[in-house]
């Protein structure tokens, strides 16, 4: 029988205790954290980091981001992924722009490799915040991937001007490579958003 | 195989559109740019699973999951339904996450304002996950309506938040469930900002059947997620 979809309502701006707990110092297990994989997890270590601009540039500091990738060897923990990924990846990470004081998000995980399917390397993104009615998915590219970006299918579909906004800069002046993504959901920068 | 079927898009129909200019903190973080279309590929069919093993032994019942010593304060109801694709199949195993406001709509969030008592035996936050054949169950306070500062005199109807995940990225789903017959609905830009004929989704029926007598009132609520492309994905 044809049912109808749910609709989609805001996040609103109350969710931490409930969705981000331990990173807001709420008495409830979180079930997904911004550390994505553990120490001995194969790949490349690296951290993601960036804030969220409104239409007037300010930043949002009642935002949840949650990230969705490959292992290091371009595959998701996931049946539909027949080749199986490393066994304690799940490749899942959610964080909350509160607990920063520069209202960051933050990420620690490892650099995914490419699926194998044309695709450069990257990670799927989905922005949640009080004020979206609808959650916005969008994508994180590694600036490092020169060939592979130039090649990816996606990017290529992307009018020239607009491409950057997907495109995170790697930053090797650290301890560890930090890539940096920012996200603009209005103004000459606007992150391309996808509908999926 | 289904596990390599794409998913049905999201219809644009059912969901509110990002600019809806009652609801006044859409002006400034809404997309002004038009979606772009994204074939799905394994990104977008995959998605990160959750299921019983993260539902702890309390999670389920938030009567008790947040009590120090006693009782939570207000009406004890139960909150079920099936969560169903596209195509009426159930999803099975699959996660939701919920959070709500006490009986006298205040939040435990640390930036909740609204001067009204919180309840130190009630925290709002849980989960639970389907069975089998798509139902899920859990026992909670109903929430009470808050003030909230969008327009003069701006109460919110009394709701509950939910998060799934679904099979899917593309599946991935935060709403709110209302209550039926609440007058501040017709007032709500939020309810409001869904279209029409999509609203009566968001709403639960109250259900004697799922009332345990004695104990707590009972209400329906069941979820519909995209459900599964007819034909496999291009490789
Ligand atoms: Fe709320």
């Amino acid at each position: 029988m044809t049912q109808k979809q749910t609709p989609s309502q805001t996040i609103g701006p109350f969710f931490a205790y409930g969705l981000t707990p331990e990173q807001y110092g709420y008495n409830l297990t979180s079930i997904a954290a911004p550390d994505v994989a553990n120490k001995d997890q194969a790949g490349e270590h690296i951290r993601i980091e960036g804030q969220i601009f409104d239409g007037e540039g300010v930043t949002v500091g009642d935002a949840m981001i949650e990230i969705w990738q490959a292992d290091a060897a371009g595959r998701y923990a996931h049946p539909a992924d027949s080749r199986g990924s490393n066994a304690d990846f799940t490749g899942f990470g959610r964080v909350g722009t509160g607990t920063d004081p520069e209202r960051r998000f933050f990420f620690e995980t490892i650099k995914p490799g490419a699926v194998g399917d044309g695709q450069a390397p990257h990670i799927n993104v989905i922005v949640f915040m009080r004020g979206m009615l609808n959650h916005a998915y969008t994508r994180i590219y590694l600036s490092d991937e020169v060939e592979a970006n130039a090649a990816d299918p996606v990017l290529a579909g992307i009018p020239d001007h607009r491409r950057g906004t997907l495109i995170a800069k790697r930053d090797d002046s650290g301890a560890g490579p930090v890539y940096r993504f920012d996200i603009h959901m209005q103004g000459a920068d606007e992150t391309v958003f996808f509908d999926l | 195989m289904t596990d390599k079927l794409g998913f049905k898009p999201r219809n644009w129909n059912s969901h509110p559109a990002y600019l809806s200019p009652d609801y006044k903190s859409t002006a400034l973080r809404s997309p002004t740019k038009p979606l772009v279309p994204l074939a799905q590929s394994l990104s977008e069919i995959t998605g990160p699973v959750y299921g019983h093993e993260s539902v702890g032994p309390l999670d389920a019942d938030l009567t008790r999951n947040g009590a120090t010593a006693g009782e939570p304060l207000g009406e004890r109801i139960i909150v079920t339904g099936r969560v169903l694709d596209e195509d009426g199949r159930a999803l099975p195993n699959t996660l939701i996450e919920v959070w709500q406001a006490n009986a006298a709509g205040r939040y435990v969030h640390a930036a909740d304002q609204h001067d009204a008592p919180l309840d130190p035996n009630f925290f709002g936050g849980g989960r639970c996950a389907t069975n089998a054949e798509g139902w899920y169950a859990f026992k909670t306070i109903k929430p009470g309506a808050y003030p909230w500062g969008n327009h003069l005199n701006a109460w919110r109807p009394n709701h509950i938040h939910f998060s799934l995940f679904g099979p899917s990225f593309a599946t991935r789903l935060i709403t709110q469930m209302y209550f039926p017959g609440d007058p501040l609905l017709d007032l709500d830009p939020i309810f409001l900002a869904t279209p029409e004929a999509a609203r009566g989704r968001l709403v639960a029926d109250f259900s004697l059947e799922a009332t345990e007598p004695g104990v707590a009132l009972g209400y329906r609520f069941d979820i519909v997620l995209r459900g599964r492309n007819e034909t496999p994905m291009e490789d």
